[in-house]
């Protein structure tokens, strides 16, 4: 966070509401997207609300790294009567994450949504990309366990009405989108399920308090269950083995923009959601113990294994990276299981690096898919030949994504590995290591399909996307690049959200 | 209450709770999709009984409206566009379920042993944070509902995600049912000559005292149980009760598919505007205390609303009501889209019904 702690980007005036700008930002523009006359119209407010986002975003992650801590009270009531926004550097991190992303989805929907959702749409198409938006910004800021629902709410609504729409193209999006719905629907129950016995038995929302008052409670089986609910409906929304059965489809079957963004940061959110309990709220002791070495672990370890092996046998290529999203996933989770300093900074490392490749991926198939159908491994053959600039930025992602050196991908494994040996959970590094060893398998795949076979039948219509679409595919792409060789920026705010949550530096 | 007052209390509770469950099982019984889904609004009725009995007068309201009001009817619209038939089962969606519902229901029960006991006023939710709300409302809010206190302005942001959350599954449905033609939509039937001639009548005596009941319960959310959501929903009932007795057309006339969106997105806009006014003012955001600068405050009249409470926190006062009324916009605005969405469909497709 070194280089944020000089940033002033914004008046103090504006910085000082900053946090609730963030959020407000995109809900007030979802409201004049749904309000323009035409798509045009609606993609240039999303664009700038979402720029607006980003600009809000870094303005709190300055005020983060000089303050440590900002809190807002909404309303003028101070928690636990109100609801307050509360931002540590993981917060800030993931704001930034979310944000970056959005801003790069708005840039690419310009083009990508022209061939894949009617005309006609496209003004409620992006007031829901905002609200999505808007959502997941609200649930990585809100210090309130119930604010956190309505966000988790406003933020699966959107999805599920966006992953519909992909019925133009696909219309086993369809079904999907009501599994999605389903499988949501009984996360978010189970959710708020379990805040309404944590507040059964602490008679407040309010995420600190909630843990003051936790700590000093004891053993208590309305607040074990609660906690248990809590990660049960997390876990679904995070596509937690073996919760994620909604994950396949709706990726496979979303519009590719919808597909990048929710690759990108529906999971994150989730994730960061349980990491909050996990290690915030929850009372340090035994029950926390026994979830993350007992549950979480074999569970993540099972998602790496099952779902890479999944994602090897897959034939779509939409749908190997879902598949190896589930997986990720695991990734991330094993690091988080490890519960050290180290373990936990290797998984939130992972989870940006995870974000910024998954987003290029889904990004270049979403390229691909402007001038050809292509949906099969088979069908991208020789496809690099015909536009060899979306190609390369696919290859960059795929050789993060498979934990090529020089890459983000690359320092992600390296540390969850060395992270892992340090605690002497051999088990867990074996684990890594299959799971690394199956991802290069089914990323090698694709990689030799779309550079060294000759061009398919689909392949042969192939044409370079528009600029649009490739300035931010390869802002994202590059960007694991760079990270993977300079990873100062990515580490220093790592190491702080860590420090944050356990504080201890790692 | 009397030793015996706790008793009748305690057997209604018993009796509610029992017919939910014995409802519940119908529903889970049942083959016909119109049975369940009117069992699902007798569900709705029952708890709503229930939630009265344990004196929760506002969530009994919104239950009754939304749950065996506007749901019935939009899932009713929602049968009509599906062909249903014998769904094959397997094992796998019986297994998977039954582990669901068994793993949760063994939590539930074990979860209430540690709960503290029923209406305890030293448990921590009447102990803690509830009971600042009841000492404090009167002096910093100002209005007699504290059940208003707490949604509008205390929890102001939640509820500002709740109307985005209806706001969303408005733009969900309209993305999904709201295009396409609607050419054909079925003319109203002649004035004379039909079987319908109670039900018109009827209904146009009743809408106008349905939108004025939906006014009065959005006015009186201050005092009494009510607000925007209620309201909002109740107000939806008026046009969806004119499309069903006299066609779909004539209402579509009256209220345009994309004015009644624009309506919602409207209410969305007011509900935000008032936080960032708030905020311009120096205030955070939907601090209300600072949704007039002081110099406006100065101008109203002390016996505006004629109440004697209303002569000190004219800030909360007004942003409580126009942020309900931004709720009861969009509220009552989606409440009409998501029927428009289904009830234009289902014109649509006549051979899809069934």
């Amino acid at each position: 966070m070194i280089l944020f702690e000089a940033l002033y980007v914004a008046p103090p005036a504006l910085t000082a509401q900053a946090p609730i700008l963030v959020i407000a930002g995109p809900l007030i523009g979802a409201c004049a997207a749904a309000l323009s006359p035409g798509g045009r119209t609606a993609w240039m407010v999303s664009m700038l609300t979402a720029a607006f986002a980003l600009w809000m975003a870094v303005a709190v992650a300055g005020e983060v790294a000089r303050e440590d801590v900002i809190d807002y009270a909404l309303g003028g009531f101070a928690p636990p009567m109100g609801i307050a926004l509360r931002i540590d550097a993981l917060g800030a991190t993931m704001a930034l994450l979310v944000a970056s992303i959005g801003v790069m989805g708005a840039l690419y929907s310009g083009h990508a949504l022209e061939s894949e959702v009617k005309a006609e749409k496209h003004t409620l198409f992006q007031s829901g990309y905002l609200l999505c938006l808007a959502g997941f910004l609200g649930l990585v800021f809100t210090g309130d366990a119930f604010n956190a629902f309505v966000f988790l709410e406003v933020s699966s609504i959107g999805t599920y009405a966006l992953v519909a729409v992909g019925e133009a193209r696909d219309r086993r999006a369809l079904p999907a989108a009501f599994n999605y719905l389903i499988f949501g629907t009984v996360g978010a129950t189970l959710y708020v399920l379990g805040v309404g016995f944590l507040y059964a038995a602490t008679g407040t929302l309010n995420m600190v308090d909630m843990a003051m008052r936790l700590a000093t409670l004891g053993d208590n089986s309305a607040v074990q269950a609660g906690l248990a609910f809590v990660v049960a409906g997390l876990g679904v929304k995070a596509a937690m083995f073996p919760l994620h059965g909604w994950l396949p489809g709706a990726y496979a079957g979303a519009p590719s923009l919808v597909s990048v963004f929710l690759a990108a940061t529906a999971t994150k959110a989730a994730i960061y959601l349980i990491i909050r309990f996990v290690f915030d709220v929850f009372p340090e002791g035994e029950f926390g113990e026994i979830f993350l070495s007992w549950i979480l672990a074999p569970l993540a370890a099972a998602a790496v294994i099952i779902c890479s092996v999944q994602a090897v046998f897959e034939k779509e290529v939409r749908r190997i990276l879902a598949f190896s999203s589930v997986a990720q996933v695991g990734f991330i989770l094993l690091g988080v299981s490890l519960a050290t300093p180290a373990g936990l900074s290797a998984g939130v490392f992972y989870l940006v690096a995870h974000a910024l490749m998954k987003g290029a991926l889904f990004m270049a198939v979403g390229a691909f898919a402007i001038s050809v159908r292509a949906r099969t491994v088979e069908d991208f053959s020789g496809i690099a030949r015909e536009a060899p600039w979306s190609a390369a930025a696919f290859g960059v992602g795929a050789a993060s994504l498979g934990g090529v050196p020089l890459t983000m991908g690359f320092l992600a494994k390296w540390s969850l590995v060395s992270a892992a040996l340090e605690t002497g959970e051999i088990w867990i590094v074996a684990v890594l290591a299959i799971g690394s060893l199956l991802t290069l398998i089914y990323v090698g795949r694709m990689l030799e399909a779309m550079f060294f076979r000759a061009p398919g039948r689909g392949a042969e219509r192939a044409r370079e996307a528009p600029v649009g679409v490739l300035a931010p595919l390869f802002v994202l792409a590059g960007l694991s690049l760079w990270f993977g060789v300079d990873a100062t920026l990515p580490v220093s705010m790592v190491n702080a959200s860590v420090s944050a949550l356990v504080g201890a530096a790692p | 209450m009397s030793e015996i007052a706790l008793q009748v209390n305690f057997g209604l509770n018993i009796a509610l709770l029992l017919m939910l469950v014995a409802i519940g099982l119908a529903i889970a019984r049942t083959r016909s999709l119109l049975a369940a889904i009117l069992l699902m609004g007798m569900y709705s009725l029952a708890s709503a009984v229930w939630l009265i009995v344990m004196d929760a007068a506002d969530v009994a309201f919104t239950e009754a409206v939304v749950g065996a009001g506007i749901s019935t009817v939009v899932l009713l619209g929602a049968i009509l566009l599906v062909r249903a038939g014998p769904v094959r089962h397997n094992w796998r969606m019986t297994i998977a379920p039954a582990v669901l519902v068994l793993g949760v229901g063994g939590l539930l029960v074990y979860a209430v042993t540690g709960l503290p006991e029923f209406g305890d006023p030293a448990s921590p939710t009447n102990a803690h944070v509830g009971r600042s709300y009841l000492i404090q409302t009167s002096d910093e809010i100002g209005v007699p509902n504290v059940v208003t206190a707490v949604l509008a302005s205390y929890r102001g942001f939640d509820t500002l995600g709740e109307t985005v959350v209806v706001f969303a599954a408005g733009i969900g449905v309209a993305l999904m049912l709201g295009f396409g033609p609607r050419s054909n939509l079925p003319r109203a039937p002649a004035a004379t000559g039909d079987h319908h001639v109670v039900l018109r009548v009827t209904a146009k005596l009743l809408i106008p005292l349905i939108a004025l009941f939906a006014f009065y319960v959005q006015f009186h959310g201050d005092l009494g149980a009510g607000g925007g959501f209620q309201a909002g929903v109740i107000l939806a009932v008026a046009p969806i009760l004119h499309a069903l007795v006299f066609g779909l057309r004539g209402t579509i006339a009256a209220l345009p598919v994309r004015a009644v969106r624009s309506v919602a997105t409207m209410g969305v806009l007011l509900y935000s505007g008032v936080g960032v006014v708030c905020m311009i003012n120096g205030g955070g955001f939907l601090d209300y205390d600072y949704l007039f600068p002081p110099s406006v405050e100065a101008m109203i009249p002390p016996g505006l609303m004629g109440e004697p409470y209303h002569a000190h926190h004219w800030g909360q006062h007004f942003g409580i009501f126009f942020i309900e009324l931004g709720v009861l916009l969009t509220v009552a605005a989606t409440m009409v889209t998501i029927f428009y969405g289904f009830a234009g469909r289902a014109a649509e497709e006549p051979g899809a019904s069934t």
